[in-house]
Formats: C-alpha cells, sequence, structure tokens
C-alpha cells in the first residue's frame, strides 16, 4: 500500500504557530513564500549552494531550500522577518543598512541570518576552517576579515558588495577594529 | 521529484522496524544531500525514515581514552566539541573544511559517510553512469575527469568520494557502529567502502537496512599532533581537488608514528599506509616526506586530465609532513 504523502504539520516560525496540509515534497523555504507568505527569505539556487534561502533553525542558521517542511514540525524558525524587534532594527539589520552591506539586496535577507548566527557561533567560541589553532586550549579566535570572510562563505553575493557585507558583520559583531 | 511517504522514528528500534526490508525507502537526517538527489531525480525514495531525533546525538569520551561520536552529531557541533578539538584536530579541521556554516549545521556525522559522490555524470541525473545505472558504462573516463580518482579507481568508475570528515577519521582508524533488525555491527572505517572493481553501485559494505549509529575513535595520542590540509579551487566553500589529514610524532628526529590519510583521490578515503611505512622509523626529514609520498602514490593511475593531482598530492603530502616535523618538539 501507498504511504501517504502528504502530512498536516504545525511550523513555528518567528514566534507564531501555523498549522497547514503540507505534501512531503515541499521544502521550508517554499512552505515560507509559497503558504505563510514569507517572502523575505530569497530562492536562489535551490541546492543548498547560495545561502539565499538561509533561516535560523532552532537558532542556528541552515539552508530551508534542504530542510523539508514536514521534518521541521516542531522546531522554531526565524526569518528575516522575526529579527527586528518591533520598529527597532536588528544589530546585524542596521548595520548592513548603514554600511551599504548589498547592493541588489536579493542574497541580504540570507546573508543577515547567516550574519546573526556567525556572531553568535564566533561568541560560543566555534572555530573556523582559517583559525590556526582550533584546539580550545589556544582560545577563542579574533574575529577577524579573514574569519569574517570564511563563516560567510556559505553566503554568495552576485553583485560583489562583500567589502562591506564583511565591515557590516563586524560592527554588529563589535569587532570592527580587528576586521577593518 | 516522486512522491514520498514521510515517518518520524524516536529509537533506533522504532527507525529500523519502519524502514524494514523495502529497497525504496531511505533514512533521512539532515538531508543535504538526500533532498538535493531527491529534487533532481538521481534519488527516488518512495519512504524516508527520518533518524534527526534519534538520541545519537552525544559525543563522549571512551575508557580508552578515544571518542565516540553518536552519528546525529551535527557537522558542527562535531567540530566545537572541546575533546575533538583537544585530542583530533585535524578532525575539526577537516569538518571545517567542508560545506558551508549553514549546511553544517544541518549535516550530521552518519549521513557523511554515506554522501553520495558529487562526479556530474552521476548528479546529472540523465546519461549514462554505472553507478546510477549500472552497466550504462563511465562517461567521466572519456570525458570530463579533472576531480577524479587516480588511486584504486576501475574501469567502470572513477568517481572519488567528496567527504573531508572521512579523510580524518580514515587516518584515525574509526570504526563504525550500526544496528538492523538482526542486532548491532561494526565495521573499520578502512573496510565501510568496497573496492570499486566491476559493481560501483555498491557504495558500502553495510547490511541492507542497517542504521549507522556512531563512529568510534580508538585513543591516539599521536592525533593531539595532527592536521587537515584543503587544496581547492576557491579559498572556501568547494569541494577538495586533494586533501590530506596527517599526524606525526618524532623524537629525537626519529619517526615513531605517523598517521597520513588522503582525500579526492578514491572512491573512499584513501589511508596511505605505503607512506606511513616508509617514514616509520626514519629521520623526518623532506627527503624522506618525498619518499614516502611517492611510496603511496607509486600506485596513482591517472588519466590524462587528472594527471595533475599527482604531483599535486606529492606536494601537498611533503608540505603537510615536514611542517608537522618541524613544530615537532625537540
Amino acid at each position: 500500500m501507498a504511504p501517504p504523502v502528504h502530512s498536516e504539520i504545525t511550523l513555528t516560525v518567528n514566534g507564531e504557530e501555523h498549522t497547514l496540509l503540507v505534501d512531503h515534497r515541499t521544502t521550508l523555504l517554499d512552505a515560507l513564500r509559497e503558504r505563510l507568505d514569507l517572502t523575505g527569505t530569497k530562492k536562489g539556487c535551490d541546492q543548498g549552494q547560495c545561502g539565499a534561502c538561509t533561516v535560523l533553525l532552532d537558532g542556528r542558521r541552515a539552508v530551508s531550500c534542504l530542510q523539508l517542511a514536514v521534518a521541521a514540525e516542531g522546531r522554531t524558525v526565524t526569518t528575516v522577518e522575526g529579527l527586528a524587534d518591533g520598529d527597532r532594527l536588528h544589530p546585524v539589520q542596521q548595520a548592513f543598512l548603514d554600511l551599504d552591506g548589498f547592493q541588489c539586496g536579493y542574497c541580504t535577507p540570507g546573508q543577515i541570518c547567516s550574519a546573526v548566527a556567525v556572531i553568535e557561533e564566533h561568541a560560543a567560541g566555534w572555530p573556523s576552517a582559517v583559525t590556526a589553532d582550533v584546539r580550545p586550549e589556544a582560545g577563542p579566535p579574533e574575529l577577524t576579515a579573514e574569519e569574517i570572510r570564511e563563516r560567510m562563505s556559505g553566503n554568495l553575493c552576485r553583485c560583489g558588495a562583500h567589502v562591506q557585507i564583511v565591515r557590516s558583520v563586524a560592527r554588529a559583531a563589535g569587532a570592527e577594529e580587528a576586521a577593518v | 521529484m516522486r512522491e514520498f511517504g514521510y515517518e518520524r522514528a524516536a529509537d533506533v528500534e522504532g527507525a529500523l522496524a519502519l524502514l524494514g526490508t523495502d529497497p525504496e525507502a531511505r533514512y533521512l537526517a539532515g538531508g543535504t544531500n538526500l533532498v538535493d538527489l531527491m529534487k533532481t531525480g538521481v534519488a527516488r525514495p518512495v519512504r524516508l525514515v527520518d533518524i534527526r531525533e534519534l538520541p545519537l546525538d552525544r559525543i563522549e569520551v571512551t575508557e580508552a581514552g578515544g571518542l565516540r561520536i553518536g552519528a546525529t552529531v551535527t557537522n558542527s557541533d562535531l567540530a566545537a566539541h572541546p575533546e575533538v578539538r583537544s585530542r583530533y584536530p585535524a578532525l575539526a579541521q577537516a569538518v571545517l573544511a567542508g560545506a558551508s556554516g549553514q549546511l553544517r549545521t544541518m549535516a550530521t556525522v552518519g549521513g557523511n559517510l554515506l554522501q553520495r559522490t558529487r562526479c556530474a555524470y552521476f548528479t546529472d541525473g540523465a546519461g549514462p553512469c554505472n553507478k546510477r545505472l549500472p552497466g550504462s558504462g563511465c562517461p567521466a573516463i572519456e570525458g570530463e575527469h579533472r576531480n577524479h580518482a587516480v588511486l584504486g579507481a576501475s574501469g567502470h568508475c572513477v568517481a572519488t568520494h567528496p567527504s573531508d570528515m572521512a579523510v580524518a577519521l580514515a587516518a584515525f582508524d574509526a570504526v563504525v557502529s550500526y544496528a538492523t533488525a538482526d542486532g548491532p555491527g561494526e565495521l573499520p572505517l578502512a573496510e565501510l567502502y568496497p573496492p570499486v572493481g566491476d559493481t560501483p553501485q555498491v557504495e558500502t559494505a553495510l547490511p541492507p537496512g542497517a542504521l549507522i549509529t556512531g563512529v568510534t575513535l580508538p585513543p591516539a595520542p599521536v592525533a593531539a599532533r595532527s592536521r587537515y590540509r584543503k587544496v581547492r579551487e576557491r579559498a572556501s566553500y568547494a569541494f577538495a581537488i586533494g586533501s590530506a589529514a596527517a599526524a606525526l610524532d618524532v623524537q629525537g628526529g626519529v619517526v615513531r608514528e605517523v598517521r597520513l590519510a588522503l582525500g579526492a583521490v578514491a572512491s573512499r578515503p584513501w589511508r596511505a599506509r605505503a607512506a606511513e611505512r616508509a617514514l616509520t622509523g626514519g629521520p623526518a626529514t623532506e627527503e624522506a616526506c618525498t619518499a614516502a609520498a611517492d611510496a603511496e602514490l607509486a600506485a596513482a593511475r591517472p588519466l590524462p586530465g587528472n594527471a595533475y593531482k599527482v604531483p599535486l598530492m606529492r606536494n601537498l603530502v611533503v608540505a603537510l609532513l615536514t611542517e608537522l616535523a618541524e613544530e615537532a618538539p625537540r
């Protein structure tokens, strides 16, 4: 007997619960955009390669194009629409605005969600591929421009706005001296 | 994408029962490779059994002083774990060298081992490929094989295993644990991936329906001084064209112990035993490291388009080993 190919699921997005019937093939990205009208999250490659669809899943960054919506049930989703506190932008959003951390803006929601997580990962002491010594006794790496570039490498920017993206992340992290 | 059923397992027994013996059912963990392949029709499961919530997400120090890593530990958590970074730094480095920050939070250790090759003839989903359509031929041998295997390949398939993590695990003698309906089992990582031969579609030695539950690293004091280096065509976020994980114990100028595994050169992470034998017990000089690299690469059988990999791997191995030798405590 063929198994059911739809499920009713509840997604918690930006603090609100939404119950919807989804075809199991639906990605979280398509559920957000097409079912919940949260079009801030962008579809670029739809193959997990460009980072435009990056959201926070249980507080960690994830590409929503490779996340099945049905498998996200019970997890907490934060999209770019959920970062601001009312009219007060998230510090990462404000930094991108103040420093022109974008050109066309298409990759920006993914860049911003990713940057929010980068700052938290760095604060938690996570090393990166450019960290010279990953051993815990070496202590946490300084958030230099090189570290930011590596940690943000999953977000492509076709316009080439990287210089100001790095500055924006550094400012939001309070690391401008180390990074600029 | 083909329609599919979805079920979520709460424990290992439940996952095994849900999958059963259905050859068209697949375990789903992070999904970063499987969902991508489902979109392009390369993978066409009828049912998915979601194992992400299984209680296999822990990293523990074993009594012997090694590590036991659960199958659903994410790449991010593996690379951030203090015991991994302290005892097996090359493993943390290898994981951090793979994919991107937003893929590593999703991808899991078990899934990483079972990810499929990125050979474009395989992922294309249309034309011939002996892995995807056994007996249909290997277009890569006559076609685009710039990033294909130079070691252990066959006339039936020249694809490489894409994992960075598995290269470090191979250097440290990892053992893969799995569960089946008939009970648990273990496989040394070296035996997880069978030789390509004329059956490139057989990618693992796991029994049908088996679920990887974890990976155990035996204690390896030499691993505390280890390093992973990856060569790729851009500075970050790309698959390797060659990589190496190495650990070196030098005392009084003599190599006491060396571990070396190579990536992006074969259908599996390539443990460089010939190089290890050549170097052990001798001097840790650049000359000796070069001879060791040559001993391993003597078995290389490159194709016209990937012959560059032989000198590339030679240079990479020599650079990595001499660097570790120079940093050794006097």
